[in-house]
């Protein structure tokens, strides 16, 4: 394959042809901010955290989803990004109810520890305190649609790793959320394989192991790309 | 449903209260009303939660006693799963309630009574707290602070963090005792009971100069409730209810908290969002009941510790049947500090505390179920109802305050009583009120009194209603 040359805050570098940005970012130890992206999964650019300036375009465009090209010049830090990522981030808290004190999940949160990195000592929007209600029928594991930020990273590792299409979105906008089988209680799931690895993949709190207590969920999302390169490179690597 | 909302939220109280007193035709005080009016809602938003988090959640109502609400909501937890937890969690969970009775009752004495009747009265507001303290008396100061720091290493030891440990849970607990952690806590243990000794010498002195107080805060025959073992000495996490009265009669043993509401009853009052609970068999307000340090002393027959039970003889002896004044309350406070000092020694030699599991595992296997510990402040209960999945219908969570709310109003009015010449509220009247309600430790002092005075507004009623004086402050 083709090799690129393209230019990433100011330095160059080379790639092959097909790569994303955010993966030549990461090659290249250019750190992004990214919520829905999962290593092992196909990216969908849901949450815009990734965006990132290309020169010769106003449009700011999503990283893990953005090809690479010859001779792109791309800046992946600047005031405007960290406005707008920030941006982001406020209208993820204030969509939903994400209490990080009480939540299962503080302390190894992805969305936390964004909000943490990036300053985020406030929100700037009314919160609309949505009342979702918690799925807890499953013998195993619980849903909190409170604490989901609708990255479907769920949905894709059900469909895409474990080949169960349990998870599914349902709805539209704010009202969205995250169902299994046909919107029926979790525990009722036929498809379900109760493999877990939504689990492991979710990056908050909205997918957690049953009894879980205040800042016990760990997810193990290491595992998601151990399955994926065991299973397409024969790799068993830890 | 208006009404369910104004009775709910007892939860946590700490900050704003107001107080009337009434006056007859003559100019005569004839009753007093405490009224706490802040909502705090836990008992509504709690509902559709699983009730694994709600340790996590409810011990944010306080940040003094967080440890006992995760006791408490554990324990509830438990019984909505029907498991007996492990030995050593349980000696675990009792090792973090005394490291909480430490830290809670040193912050009380040191922090927020002792400087009224250390400095004095009359003495200016702005150096009657714990600050003159430190100007006045250093030592005293420090080592108060540090024997609350006492208590609040061995929660970060257990817990991981001295507030808001997530470490109790339904079932168990999360972790056990380290070596280290057992080493760092026993290395304390001199500098603690120095402490706690100098406290009880220092207020058995001040007894001495303080006898109209014992006569008029809070002075008065009513029930005593707290927990106890099942051979009668004192319990504070685990056990059965007791009820004495104050004759120092037994009026009920060994009842079973989880069926607290066969015998406790709820008063609301529509002036205060406080519930005033009480004893059924009696009806209200003759079953006007105390809880906390005092209680839990008349309540029982020994402390269980050499030291404690020495004092706790001394403590009886200064009632007939029971000892009914509450300013006694800061004595029965100490008492349960050298005490709970004691126990944590005990347990640091307890093998039992590092073998085995640490938590028990089921689901959900009754759908309703009672927690009950002794917090510093009394007697508290979390009662969940879940559905079959674990989630919350009903919470419904008695306070230590709210079942001293009563007590308080008796006692404000008996200091009133003493103390009012005329329509003139004086500043002195003023900080004996205060310290009336203070007794009892209440947590609306918690935010505001350590720097000095609780925002407090005190009114004079005549009988037609009009307001005839009014004080505010803070």
């Amino acid at each position: 394959m083709a090799a690129k040359t393209l230019i990433i805050d100011g330095k160059a570098v080379s790639a092959e042809e097909g790569a994303t940005v955010l993966q030549v970012a990461r090659d290249n130890n250019v750190a992004i901010p990214t919520l829905c992206h999962l290593e092992g999964v196909y990216d969908v650019g849901a949450c815009r955290l990734c965006l990132v300036e290309v020169a010769g375009s106003t449009k700011l465009q999503p990283a893990c989803t953005t090809k690479i090209s010859e001779g792109m010049n791309i800046q992946t830090d600047s005031d405007r990004l960290r406005k707008y990522r920030r941006l982001t981030l406020e209208l993820l808290f204030a969509e939903r109810n994400h209490v990080c004190a009480v939540c299962v999940s503080n302390g190894h949160c992805e969305l936390q520890t964004l909000a943490c990195s990036l300053g985020l000592d406030h929100v700037r929007y009314d919160y609309v305190f949505p009342k979702w209600k918690v799925d807890v029928t499953h013998r195993l594991f619980g849903m909190d649609h409170n604490r989901c930020i609708l990255c479907t990273r769920c949905v894709r590792v059900c469909w895409h790793i474990e080949g169960a299409g349990t998870k599914n979105v349902a709805g539209r906008g704010a009202t969205a959320k995250i169902i299994s089988d046909l919107d029926q209680p979790w525990g009722d799931s036929e498809s379900c394989t109760e493999c877990g690895k939504c689990v492991m993949a979710c990056p908050t709190g909205a997918l957690f192991h049953k009894g879980a207590t205040a800042g016990e969920m760990e997810h193990d999302r290491d595992k998601l790309e151990f399955i994926v390169n065991a299973r397409e490179k024969q790799q068993w690597l830890p | 449903m208006s009404k369910r909302i104004i009775i709910d939220p007892v939860t946590r109280i700490e900050g704003h209260a107001k107080i009337s007193i009434y006056l007859d035709d003559a100019g005569q005080v004839t009753d007093a009303e405490f009224h706490v009016v802040e909502f705090r809602g836990f008992e509504k938003f709690c509902e559709g939660r699983p009730f694994s988090e709600m340790p996590g959640i409810t011990q944010r109502i306080c940040g003094i006693c967080p440890v006992s609400h995760m006791l408490a909501s554990a324990n509830a937890g438990d019984a909505l799963m029907a498991v007996s937890i492990p030995p050593a969690a349980d000696k675990l969970r009792r090792l973090v309630n005394l490291g909480q009775i430490i830290q809670s009752h040193a912050l009380s004495f040191f922090h927020l009574s002792a400087p009224d009747f250390l400095l004095g009265w009359e003495t200016p507001v702005a150096q009657r707290n714990v600050f003159g303290l430190i100007q006045s008396n250093t030592d005293l100061a420090r080592a108060g602070i540090r024997l609350r720091q006492f208590g609040q290493e061995i929660i970060e030891v257990l817990g991981g963090k001295k507030i808001h440990p997530a470490w109790a849970v339904p079932g168990g607990v999360r972790s056990g005792l380290s070596d280290e952690g057992r080493a760092k806590i026993r290395a304390w243990l001199p500098e603690a009971y120095a402490t706690a000794r100098v406290a009880l010498d220092l207020f058995k002195h001040t007894l001495e100069s303080h006898q109209t107080e014992v006569e008029v805060f809070g002075n008065f025959s009513s029930l005593f409730m707290g927990l106890v073992t099942p051979d009668g000495s004192w319990e504070h996490h685990g056990g059965k209810l007791r009820f004495t009265s104050s004759e120092g009669a037994l009026v009920a043993d060994q009842l079973d908290p989880q069926t607290y509401f066969d015998y406790l009853g709820e008063s609301g009052e529509s002036n205060s969002y406080l519930k005033s609970p009480y004893y059924t068999p009696l009806g209200f307000p003759k079953g006007i009941y105390r809880v906390g340090p005092l209680a839990r002393l008349n309540i029982c027959e020994r402390m269980g510790v050499p030291q404690g039970d020495q004092e706790l003889a001394n403590f009886k002896s200064m009632g007939q049947g029971a000892v009914t004044s509450s300013f006694l309350y800061h004595y029965a406070r100490l008492i349960e500090l050298l005490s709970a000092i004691e126990f944590v020694e005990r347990y640091l030699d307890d093998p039992e505390l590092t073998t085995g599991p640490l938590r028990a595992d089921a689901g959900i296997n009754q759908l309703r179920g009672v927690g009950v510990s002794e917090a510093p402040r009394g007697t508290l209960f979390h009662d969940y109802t879940v559905d079959r999945d674990g989630l919350l219908q009903k919470v419904n969570l008695i306070v230590a305050t709210g079942q001293n709310n009563l007590a308080m109003n008796l006692t404000v009015a008996q200091i009133a009583r003493h103390y009012l010449r005329g329509q003139e509220i004086s500043e002195p009247m003023l900080n004996r009120i205060e310290h009336g309600i203070r007794c009892y430790d209440p947590c609306l002092s918690c935010s505001t009194h350590a720097v000095g005075q609780m925002p407090l507004r005190v009114r004079l009623i005549a009988p037609d209603g009009a307001v005839l004086n009014e004080v505010a402050r803070g």
